[in-house]
């Protein structure tokens, strides 16, 4: 797999069929639905709910909407350009998948969402979270760390290209 | 505060000073605090302090490596208001931020 930024967009070719479909996935995974553990973590409360149940309650009624539609709006534009890795019709070869540098923020957004809820549904330490050595996958829990890392590899991917890029656009700075 | 006594003691209107800190609490009552999060990364992070209180890059970091080591950063203070707006802004980028009253 190589990565790189090429003509106003970061650029992931060579992508072998195995990471294609986890990144066909990242929606599905950013999706807290029918995890508690996943759903706390992406909605927390604004302030201690013992100490600021007022608050805490018209945050649950008039922010977490804002927050459901803002991460859904990330997940609609993050769908769109996974169109371009199609289906598994031709499920042996290598694609490429092109993100346009205005798509950066929702891909962001719904890498850091699958990350947090992956973490969250199988309770992750923090020894296995920066283990970046273990063994070769061997369970559903093996694969999903190795999800969280892949993707956390593409966020540091973005970031990077996106602070090039705005270096790039002001070069007095 | 007891050394100082003899001095204040010969100024005319020393209570001025009391109305301005009393002043001051009632303006500054909140604190938008960040809380470290295995998961989120340290670039991630920075980036987020960067774009949402306007920080340089390196102010940004001091405050994330503080999230970092101490398990908590105060990334801001003033009215309840605009720091509920920060917060928001926070949960948006899904870093694990709460507001706090300052005592």
């Amino acid at each position: 797999m190589e990565v790189f930024r090429h003509n106003g967009a970061l650029e992931i070719s060579e992508i072998d069929p195995f990471l294609a479909e986890l990144l066909r996935q990242v929606p599905a995974s950013a999706n807290p639905e029918a995890v508690p553990a996943a759903e706390r973590r992406l909605f927390s409360p604004p302030a201690d709910p013992e100490k600021e149940k007022e608050m805490c309650a018209e945050w649950k009624l008039y922010v977490e909407p804002e927050l459901r539609r803002i991460f859904e709006s990330a997940t609609e534009t993050v769908e769109g350009d996974l169109r371009q890795l199609g289906d598994s019709e031709k499920p042996l070869e290598n694609c490429t998948l092109r993100i346009p540098i205005g798509n950066a923020e929702a891909w962001l957004n719904a890498l850091n969402r699958a990350r947090l809820a992956l973490a969250a549904k199988f309770d992750f330490t923090e020894l296995e979270l920066s283990d970046h050595y273990r063994s070769p996958i061997g369970s559903r829990r093996d694969l999903s760390l190795f999800q969280v890392n892949f993707y956390g590899f593409l966020q540091e991917f973005i970031l990077r290209e996106l602070e090039c890029s705005a270096a790039e656009s002001s070069p007095n700075e | 505060m007891s050394a100082l006594a003899p001095i204040l003691g010969a100024v005319e209107s020393p209570t001025i000073t009391e109305e301005t800190q009393t002043k001051e609490a009632h303006d500054l009552p909140w604190q938008v605090v960040v809380h470290n999060d295995p998961v989120n990364l340290m670039s991630y992070v920075t980036m987020v302090f960067q774009k949402v209180f306007g920080f340089p890059k390196e102010k940004a970091e001091l405050h994330m490596l503080e999230v970092h080591r101490q398990g908590r950063s105060i990334l801001w203070s003033g009215v309840r208001e605009r720091a509920e707006l920060f917060v928001q802004q926070l949960h948006g980028y899904l870093l694990l931020a709460t507001i706090e009253r300052v005592n």
